[in-house]
């Protein structure tokens, strides 16, 4: 089942009709034509402009729009001495300039129309969108990102670059009290602010964060002299460690399973407890092992891959 | 959209001290239990929760999330006002429900962020993958 492969490619992609406005794919530049022109005219401003449709204009409002199939229907009427007025098609739909792109998205599937005016708050025309506007603007964002990305990774790469050695790790080491609800968290949040300073990718410092912060609230609940976490950076992967001598878990398979908990009722009032800790854990990480022996204690190791190991997200 | 048209949408209040109100949130979401926050937050989404403990902010903090509204008109103990603070989340109050916070932003046009991963396979097998 590649269900949940195919669901994130098209989530990046929805995600940018939700960054972008209306007025960042809009062209700013609108040709118009009066109401009087002749539809002979209007075929000259499509020529010359190459375009396929403009707004109609009168006293500096706009009254309608004209479009390259009201020309051929025109055309094969033999009236193209007909004016635009007659022609066109009154009060034209529109889009705000501040709306989110996804809404230009949804009235062009909706209506197939070829373009629609873009007006501002005020009622006042300040551009035109296609859905060639659109893909432009969603593909430039791409390249945009695409590069920051380049950065991040020379970044994270440089500090291993500048030290000489066969292998580089770099291991930072974190205490976690036990029942101290209040710093539950200190050591993740130290751990995510490290990581960005190394200018690791900030998808894969959040993965590492989440993970990390509910195997945080685990050791804190549960353990009874707390425990560490651990997290050995590599030029190629993140290794996180979470380590205690608590009680231990009965049925590993159980715990793994969403909505599963044995948590007491002081824990489930913080907002904890519901049984999606470790599948959240696992849902991060690129590999997941828990070792756990009830009255020894619990092993948790996770890997998160780093550049190249962003495509290799295997069983989930 | 902004948290300045946030507030208004939800007649809300602000509760931390000097927040930007021009921060874009870019969707929405509503839990009480922070491990579904941590599973389904986004990058600049806006958290409604009835939660008012520090663990919010912290939830927040590693997910990434944009401002936290707090909903029934419940308010913060100071210990979560100051961590907010020091980690530079703002964080605003709606007198109105969860689902009445959440109902008057979706129909403002704020948008949720896809499905719940973590269940994706589970609800999939139960009714989808049955012929």
């Amino acid at each position: 089942m590649q269900l949940p492969t195919d669901r994130k490619e098209i989530t990046r992609l929805q995600e940018l009709t939700y960054e972008l406005r209306v007025e960042d794919a809009m062209t700013c530049t609108v040709f118009t034509v009066g109401p009087d022109a002749t539809m002979a005219e209007f075929r000259e401003v499509l020529r010359a402009n190459r375009i396929s449709g403009t707004p109609v204009m009168e006293d500096g409002k706009m009254i309608g729009i004209v479009t390259i199939e009201d020309l051929i229907k025109s055309l094969a009427a033999g009236e193209l001495q007909a004016t635009v007025r007659e022609r066109m098609h009154p009060k034209p739909v529109t889009l705000y300039a501040d709306e989110p792109l996804v809404h230009a998205v949804a009235r062009f599937s909706e209506l197939r129309y070829g373009r629609f005016p873009v007006i501002n708050r005020e009622g006042q025309l300040v551009g035109i969108i296609t859905q060639g506007d659109i893909v432009r603007s969603m593909l430039k964002r791409l390249e945009v990102s695409y590069r920051e990305e380049e950065i991040h990774r020379y970044r994270a790469s440089h500090i291993f670059e500048d030290i000489i050695a066969d292998q580089v790790a770099l291991v930072f080491g974190y205490r976690i009290k036990p029942r101290d609800f209040s710093r539950a968290g200190e050591a993740s949040s130290g751990l995510k602010r490290t990581l960005s300073r190394l200018g690791i990718h900030p998808s894969v410092i959040r993965r590492v964060a989440v993970a990390t912060y509910e195997a945080e609230i685990n050791i804190v609940v549960y353990s009874d002299d707390g425990g560490e976490i651990v997290a050995e950076v590599r030029r190629d992967r993140i290794k996180i460690e979470a380590m205690d001598h608590g009680p231990g878990i009965p049925d590993v398979a159980r715990a793994m399973q969403p909505g599963w908990s044995t948590a007491p009722d002081w824990v489930r009032e913080m907002g904890f407890g519901a049984g999606m800790g470790l599948p959240n854990i696992q849902s991060c990480a690129d590999v997941m092992k828990l070792d756990s022996t009830v009255g020894v204690g619990t092993h948790l190791t996770i890997i998160i891959y780093l550049a190249q190991g962003d495509q290799g997200q295997p069983s989930r | 959209m902004k948290l300045r048209e946030v507030l208004q949408f939800i007649e809300g209040r602000v509760i931390s001290k000097d927040i930007d109100l021009e921060i874009e949130v870019t969707s929405g979401g509503g839990a009480d239990l922070m491990s579904d926050v941590l599973a389904f937050a986004q990058e600049g989404m806006l958290l409604m929760t009835g939660l008012t403990n520090p663990q919010v902010v912290r939830t927040a903090e590693m997910a990434g999330t944009a401002a936290i509204v707090f909903v029934r008109g419940k308010i913060p103990p100071p210990e979560t006002i100051a961590l907010a603070a020091q980690k530079g989340i703002p964080l605003l109050a709606s007198k109105f429900t969860m689902f009445e916070t959440c109902g008057r932003l979706y129909r403002a046009g704020l948008l949720a962020h896809g499905l719940f991963e973590l269940t994706i396979r589970e609800w999939h097998d139960a009714f989808e993958g049955r012929e």
